[in-house]
């Protein structure tokens, strides 16, 4: 098993024929079983074309209702970003993955409001993510397959580079990982830390998590003061945040400071963290080894 | 994005915000001309840059007769204004504000962000308002009142009344408050604004609710929809190596150690600049040159972190995913040629082609130094830097 995604997931590309679109889609349909997970496409434009076999729709819906897709990856440009989103939504699909990077905040506003206000069951991963993969098994997203193995650590991330950083640790310990999940960096995002740490919490197939923090609002704190009450003892997780050394950031005016009452610094965040059970390095050089140090 | 109060205030008033009259002004002169339009007995001369706390620097003053008007004007600008937000250098002051005094009854507390938790607009008010505003946050946290704002309806009456109650608007001037919040509001959203900010609204004699003060900031990410926002920008404001950087479609800040570095990926270039910090030094700036490193890039970046005197070496950390190694390596060896490196470089690439890459970078003759991780390449660097 893994989470959200596996062997059996079957996917639509949005955004299938622009050159992010395509690129990706052609890596993630080499990647292990991606030749059948990698099914359907949409351009409303171009319905009954096809890419490198991958037939185009006109909607979601109808790639759904053709082919029965149950997740999308959106790689449509920011300012229909938002749309596509709720096209997938609207689709009620189980998972969307929105790689586009640079959505208008307010966009993500409007549309997380509507998910909320319809019930959504709909998961959304990102925006301004790296994306998901569960090795062996399917890669939905933008990493490098290559530096993955299949195995029984879960690893979460908000930034793209350093989760590949973390995941090639793993792999060169000969630590294989059940899913590696890019929640994506926005303010206004879907999946949080804490969402996919209780998914690898309940995963029979996870033995452990690696969580991957920055700087800046408080999910990081929310994951760890939710592990610590709901499964302290259940399974490790290990931690690293970056930015200690971010500067505080040419301000102006207050709001923001206030709004984060003084949290959000990389080290209240591994103050947290440490105090919860997980434990933390300074060092990112070393988030493998400490990983192995906990199993 | 930011802009300046006057341009803030500009955009308040078209949304139905009271502020006291004024204008902008670029010498001396000028400012004395604009008091003179404004008439009354009281103005104030209040510093325009991009950073608050210009109060309690000395860059807002009042004056009570033309001399003194003359006076703060010639001492304001030009000024190396230093607050709390500028950083240590301070920012030189080019632009002025000069507006009528205002009659300063009581001074409110009101600001907007998109917050993270409820991902809703939050709008943040409070009766402490002025200069003190963080303070007020960090001891008595229970003074500042917050609504998180349902975007499909907007700042409701009842929502804006209960506020404006709250932080002790008299009942009298209620719905002028009412106003003003749904103003700011909707000038939050309709701009795509990350922060709009009053500090302070005040309360005036005759029982008026006025901006003091308008910080406004802009989600760079909606600027696109926003021509008239962009022509406001004043790149006077913004460090020349920023502007730089945007051009190439590079992600740079200025720091203040001695160590550049150059990275792929937000995430990973934080965690390198705090492992080089984790060894004993300080990198001299953030730079992530993205997905998509080509030779020019990496160039560009070479250029941008050699400008900066402070440099005294430089750590490039690539975890090459799609991106090949060898490509970036072909990259750096052609920057470091072009640009003459004169600093000692080491260089960790991680990915596809990692040995290909590790080749063309021995094979350049250029002394540069192959790390294997990035403990060891901040090592590396940071022993080279001092010397040892
Ligand atoms: N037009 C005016 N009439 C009278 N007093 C004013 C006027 N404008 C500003 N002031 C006074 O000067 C103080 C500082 O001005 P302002 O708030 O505009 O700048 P600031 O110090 O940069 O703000 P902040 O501390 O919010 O960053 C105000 O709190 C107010 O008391
Ligand atoms: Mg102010």
């Amino acid at each position: 098993m893994s989470i959200l995604i596996d062997k059996n997931t079957r996917v639509v590309t949005q955004g299938i024929t622009g050159k992010t679109g395509q690129f990706h889609t052609r890596m993630c349909k080499e990647y292990a079983n991606g030749a059948n997970c990698f099914v359907a496409g949409v351009n409303p434009k171009k319905p009954g074309e096809s890419f490198e076999g991958i037939p185009i729709f006109a909607s979601v819906k109808e790639a759904k209702r053709q082919t029965g897709v149950n997740a999308s990856v959106v790689y449509v440009p920011p300012p229909f970003a938002a749309a596509a989103i709720w096209e997938a939504v609207e689709a009620e699909l189980d998972l969307v993955i929105c790689i586009t990077e640079g959505i208008p905040a307010r966009d993500m506003v409007e549309v997380k409001e509507k998910m909320r206000k319809a019930g959504s069951k709909t998961v959304l991963c990102g925006p301004n993510c790296p994306g998901i993969i569960t090795p062996d098994e399917i890669k939905i997203g933008i990493m490098p397959g290559h530096i993955h193995m299949k195995g029984r650590i879960g690893v979460v991330s908000r930034s793209g580079t350093l989760t590949y950083e973390a995941v090639g640790q793993l792999s060169d310990l000969g630590l294989g990982q059940s899913t590696a999940v890019g929640i994506g960096g926005d303010p206004v995002n879907g999946l949080k830390h804490k969402d996919v740490l209780e998914l690898f919490m309940n995963d029979p197939d996870t033995d452990a998590v690696i969580m991957i923090g920055e700087i800046g609002g408080s999910d990081e704190e929310a994951a760890a003061e939710w592990y610590a009450k709901e499964c302290r003892n259940k399974k490790p997780v290990v931690g690293f945040i970056a930015g200690v050394t971010a500067p505080a950031g040419k301000r102006m005016g207050h709001a923001g400071a206030i709004i984060s009452g003084g949290k959000g610094t990389a080290q209240e965040k591994l103050a947290v963290m440490e105090a919860c059970g997980i434990r933390t390095t300074k060092n990112p050089a070393e988030m493998g080894k400490l990983l192995k140090s906990v199993i | 994005m930011k802009i300046h109060e006057y341009q803030g205030k500009e955009i308040l008033r078209k949304f139905g915000v009271a502020t006291p009259r004024g204008k902008a002004c670029f010498s001396v002169d000028e400012a004395i001309k604009v008091a003179e339009e404004l008439g009354g007995k009281v103005w104030v001369i209040k510093a325009q840059i991009h950073a608050g706390g210009r109060g309690k620097g000395g860059g807002v003053k009042v004056a009570k007769s033309m001399d003194e008007v003359r006076q703060h004007a010639g001492q304001i600008l030009g000024m190396q204004l230093k607050t709390h937000q500028t950083g240590p250098e301070g920012q030189k002051v080019r632009r002025l504000l000069v507006e009528e005094g205002a009659d300063i009854k009581k001074e409110l507390y009101v600001g907007m962000v998109v917050d993270r938790v409820t991902q809703r607009v939050c709008l943040m008010a409070s009766s402490e308002g002025g200069m003190d505003i963080e303070e007020v946050a960090a001891h008595t946290p229970e003074k500042i009142h917050k609504v998180f704002i349902d975007p499909a309806t907007g700042l409701k009456d009842a929502e804006a009344d209960d506020v404006a109650r709250k932080i002790g608007v008299p009942e009298s001037s209620v719905s002028q408050a009412r106003g003003v919040l749904q103003g700011l509001y909707k000038a939050f959203w309709d701009t795509d604004a990350s922060l709009a900010e009053i500090n302070p609204l005040i309360l005036t004699g005759d029982g008026r609710v006025v901006a003091l003060d308008a910080k406004m900031n802009f989600d760079s990410n909606a600027l696109f929809r926003h021509e008239d926002i962009v022509a406001m920008r004043d790149l006077d404001e913004e460090d020349p190596a920023e502007i730089e950087a945007s051009k190439f479609d590079l992600s740079y800040i200025s720091l203040d150690g001695n160590i550049g570095c150059l990275v792929n990926g937000a995430g990973l270039a934080m965690a390198t600049m705090d492992t080089i910090k984790l060894f004993g030094a300080e990198p001299a700036n953030f730079l992530d040159v993205g997905g998509g490193a080509t030779t020019e890039k990496v160039t560009e970046a070479f250029k941008l972190m050699l400008a900066n005197p402070k440099v005294k070496g430089i750590l490039v950390n690539i975890f090459g995913g799609i991106m090949r190694c060898d490509t970036i390596a072909t990259g750096v060896v052609a920057a470091a040629r072009e640009v003459h490196l004169s600093v000692p470089l080491v260089v960790r690439m991680r990915g596809t082609n990692e040995d290909i890459g590790k080749q063309i970078l021995k094979d350049s003759g250029l002394p540069i130094i192959s790390a294997s991780d990035m403990a060891d390449a901040a090592q590396k660097i940071v022993a080279a830097v001092s010397g040892k």
